[in-house]
């Protein structure tokens, strides 16, 4: 009975998960700007992987495997947000602007010692 | 059924991910493709049954190599040239070359086939006898470090030589230290906190990878390329100069060498006890006692070149003579 | 060439298509890095037909469960481990040829290396055998 149970809700979790990576991929391709599709890419990698990753603990129940789950949805869980934060950062820097926003001018602050002093 | 749409999907991807590479002209375009098509291959390797070589494939060709190719265009160019010339005779010379190859494959044994001729001579021997001989559970770590050890050696020292010739071509035009504090990324807060907090668990993962290999996926080449990626990671975050004062060139060099000095001295300790060169089983009590220390030191001279031979490869890339200031990122 | 054929044998023609792909971007792109990704590539599809090779049916991963079982072959595992990392070690040595040689000439598209070489060869000739 509770073995039952426990399938459905891993099935569920996994099925959601899935959903929301082929969403994301779907967005990927249909968004129009960089920034935009920039939102769905980080949805794949961030909600989607956990609920996956959440529905195969479920399966492996109380075992190693579960633990090495674990630590990796942890490390996922650090990593993805920072790698879309690293991705949108470079292109702002880099002076792309999103398609229909209007981007103040950015204020030129010394941002090293050598610049500052130099 | 199932296996085989998976097997097919993921081959599908990567011929349209090789297509892409072939189409772009965007230097930047075509080296993240690289890495996409090592990540599905790692996929398609595990689906396999091969988890020890989609382990380094993933590793290695989706890590190393992209953060190699990325260093070499950020020191070339960015964009590909048109070429001028046609473009008849290498498809010509391709399509044959094809059409060959695949009336090659009509004589091989189908795919999945337990009869093939591969699974008879000696590999039914390694499976079997792992248990008895050497003892651990992961058959390809023992075969890679034990039953096949000479191709394991000569295969460090081709690493270790690589290193060198990189070191060579490179070492002419580093630019030397400063002193000044110049890091890449000071005004990239988040960037520097999450990097701080992931190094410890990344380069413990290292160790548990290269010790761990005995039991599961894992040994001294995956331990190795993780051990130099939280290296890089330091570098690419803090800057080289706080890298290199961490661990610095001289020390990388040495520890380069003494990974394969540790291999080779391994074997020359068997002659001290009468056996042959690389027979661990001189090197304990009994012999899988010996067996597993040797596997354990040998592993671990393979980790300490491979690591080295990575992170002195990005040191020499990185310290090219382009400084490039803060303002330009 | 029945169906059954067909299904046990497209896994090899599939990477067969990869490795074509990747040769024709050596031999056709003159730019120096697309060459190295397209030998990446190249080598990449040699290790899924070996790796195709070594798989058995209904088998599972080369690593002791103490249960009885049907194991893939570990002998092509164990050589493309160690042909990965050779590659990867040719790979870092031609890129770091590229730069060496972006360096010297100033450009790594092929054709305008070799412009430069045969310029300077026959600026070189004009003054004789002159060493």
């Amino acid at each position: 009975m509770i073995q039952v149970f426990l399938d459905a809700t891993s099935w569920a979790l996994l099925a959601t998960g899935s959903f929301l990576v082929i969403v994301g991929s779907l967005g990927l391709v249909r968004m129009p700007d960089f920034y935009t599709r920039l939102h769905p890419a980080g949805l794949t990698d961030t909600l989607g992987i956990d609920l996956i990753l959440m529905g195969l603990m479920l399966q492996s129940g109380f075992s190693l495997v579960t633990v090495k789950l674990l630590l990796i949805g942890a490390f996922l869980f650090f990593t993805s947000p920072t790698s879309t934060h690293a991705i949108a950062n470079a292109a702002f820097v880099a002076g792309l602007k999103p398609r229909h926003a209007v981007v103040p001018e950015r204020p030129r602050r010394p941002a090293s010692p050598k610049e500052a002093g130099g | 059924m199932i296996d085989t749409t998976i097997n097919f999907a993921l081959l599908l991807f990567l011929a349209a991910t090789a297509f892409s590479i072939l189409r772009r002209t965007t230097l930047f375009s075509v080296v993240m493709l690289s890495g996409v098509f090592s990540f599905v291959s790692a996929t398609l390797l595990v689906h396999l049954d091969a988890v020890d070589v989609a382990f380094t494939e993933a590793a290695v060709g989706a890590g190393i190599s992209t953060v190699l190719m990325l260093s070499t265009l950020a020191l070339t160019a960015r964009h590909e040239a048109p070429s001028s010339r046609s473009r008849a005779l290498p498809l010509i010379v391709v399509f044959l070359t094809g059409l060959a190859l695949i009336y090659g494959t009509l004589d091989m044994p189908r795919f999945g086939d337990p009869s093939a001729p591969v699974h008879t001579h000696v590999a039914p021997r390694y499976i079997t006898a792992t248990a008895t001989e050497i003892g651990i559970p992961n058959i390809v770590t023992a075969v890679l470090a034990s039953y096949r050890g000479f191709d394991t050696l000569g295969e460090t020292t081709v690493i270790f030589t690589a290193g060198i010739g990189v070191l060579l071509l490179l070492a002419g035009t580093i630019r030397e230290p400063t002193g000044l504090r110049i890091t890449a990324m000071d005004h990239h807060l988040v960037l520097r906190v999450v990097t701080k907090v992931l190094i410890g668990p990344i380069l413990l993962f290292a160790l548990y990878v290269q010790f761990h290999g005995d039991y599961g996926p894992g040994g001294g080449f995956q331990a190795g390329v993780i051990f130099a990626a939280a290296f890089i990671i330091y570098a690419l975050v803090f800057g080289l100069e706080a890298a290199r004062r961490a661990v610095p060139g001289r020390a990388v060099r040495w520890i380069l060498a003494a990974g394969v000095l540790l291999y080779g001295g391994v074997g020359v300790v068997s002659f001290f006890f009468g056996k042959n060169y690389l027979d661990y089983s001189a090197l304990g009590a009994t012999a899988t006692a010996g067996q597993h220390l040797g596997i354990l030191l040998v592993e671990f001279g393979v980790g300490m070149t491979v690591s080295a031979v990575m992170v002195s490869t990005y040191y020499a890339f990185a310290g090219q003579n382009r400084p490039i200031g803060d303002e330009e990122w | 060439m029945s169906l059954g054929d067909v299904l046990g044998l497209f896994n090899y023609w599939m990477v067969i298509v990869l490795m074509m792909t990747g040769l024709y971007i050596v031999v056709s792109r003159g730019n120096l890095v697309k060459k190295i990704v397209g030998l990446n590539i190249f080598q990449t599809s040699v290790f899924l037909l070996y790796i195709s090779m070594g798989k058995v049916s209904g088998g599972t991963a080369p690593i002791l469960t103490g249960k009885p079982e049907v194991y893939s072959n570990p002998l092509p595992h164990v050589l493309i481990l160690t042909a990965i990392v050779v590659g990867v070690a040719m790979t870092a040595l031609g890129l770091a040829l590229v730069v060496r040689i972006k360096n010297a000439y100033g450009s790594i598209e092929e054709d305008e290396i070799q412009k430069m070489d045969l310029a300077a060869e026959s600026e070189a000739e004009p003054t004789g055998h002159q060493r």
